[in-house]
């Protein structure tokens, strides 16, 4: 006898990054999941807009890692909230590790919930986290054919920060390239380019950010 | 890369539902992945054959129905497939919808 299921495989996962989703509304905190391949700078990214919002916003961070604290650490020093969530490798986060974390996060504290997934730009597409905009870093020595190469990351994101933009004059990459992989594949996301070694561009991301957060009250 | 949950996600949905239709055992688990997703369906068939033991599933087979990543022209519709450009074939705009590819789900279980 066949039984028709038509059941998502990741039914389950969807059901925890819902109710994560419903929680962080409650508490009026707008969360962002950071996607990138190893090394693009997601911390980087982390410390200098916690560093460009002080003031302005209060940020608690989950930091994703397959093994050690050193990111949580880095973020630490910033004296904001953090939780390090090591996946024992696993090669992305899912809503069921973010909703331990959520449960040790002082989350009255916090107004901007940086969620720093595994570096990986496959696994992590997949999976809800229960956050209000997906982030995706590529930075320019990774190359500028990532679009085509990850396609599925780059359709899903919200907005696309190019890192490293400062070795731009240093190694062979074609931004307009980059842009048109990315337009073609995703039309609406915003991008921006920055440099967490010179700060160029993080206050305009960073603005950006305060402005979806103000703009973003039930985003679902 | 994420195969071992993946894996253990489709046996949860088959055993739910054989269980629902008080099925004595699994034979046939069918599933639908999209090429976008990036699932090995040989790792997933690997870990298959462990995960199952000791279960109503112990005997069962997957079935793989891959479905192409496929692209749409948003400026002339022509249907195209990425390989290395991301413009149109046929009129070279940079603007595409996805048509498929991005499927993850158990279709139907074949249970006695």
């Amino acid at each position: 006898m066949e039984i028709k299921v038509l059941k998502n495989i990741l039914g389950a996962n969807e059901q925890i990054a819902v109710q994560n989703h419903q929680l962080l509304n409650s508490k009026g905190i707008f969360a962002v999941n950071i996607m990138s391949s190893p090394g693009a700078g997601k911390t980087s990214l982390i410390v200098e807009t916690i560093k460009a919002l002080k003031g302005r916003a209060r940020i608690g961070v989950i930091e994703g890692d397959v093994a050690g604290s050193v990111d949580a650490e880095r973020v630490d020093k910033e004296q904001v909230p953090v939780i390090q969530i090591n996946t024992g490798g696993q090669c992305h986060l899912d809503a069921n590790m973010v909703r331990n974390a959520l449960e040790n996060l002082p989350l009255k504290d916090i107004d901007i919930l940086f969620i720093e997934n595994v570096g990986n730009l496959i696994c992590t597409a997949d999976f809800a986290l229960g956050e209000h905009k997906k982030i995706v870093i590529s930075s320019v020595p990774e190359g500028d054919d990532k679009p085509i190469k990850y396609p599925m990351i780059f359709h899903t994101a919200d907005a696309v920060v190019i890192n490293k933009i400062d070795l731009i004059p240093y190694v062979k990459y074609d931004l307009q390239a980059f842009l048109k992989g990315v337009r073609a594949l995703n039309k609406s996301a915003e991008i921006f380019q920055v440099s967490c070694t010179t700060g160029w561009g993080v206050e305009e991301w960073a603005c950006w950010l305060l402005n979806q957060k103000t703009a973003g009250k039930s985003p679902f | 890369m994420h195969e071992l949950t993946i894996t253990q996600n489709i046996l949860n949905v088959a055993l739910e539902h054989a269980r629902g239709a008080g099925a004595k055992k699994v034979g046939r688990i069918n599933l639908v992945i999209g090429e976008m997703t990036g699932i090995v369906s040989e790792s997933v068939q690997f870990y298959f054959n462990f995960i199952k033991e000791g279960t109503l599933a112990e005997e069962a087979s997957l079935f793989f129905n891959i479905v192409p990543a496929r692209f749409r022209c948003r400026a002339c519709g022509t249907p195209f497939e990425l390989k290395t450009d991301t413009s149109c074939p046929h009129c070279k705009a940079s603007d595409m919808e996805v048509l498929s590819g991005r499927e993850l789900f158990v279709e139907s279980i074949e249970v006695d």
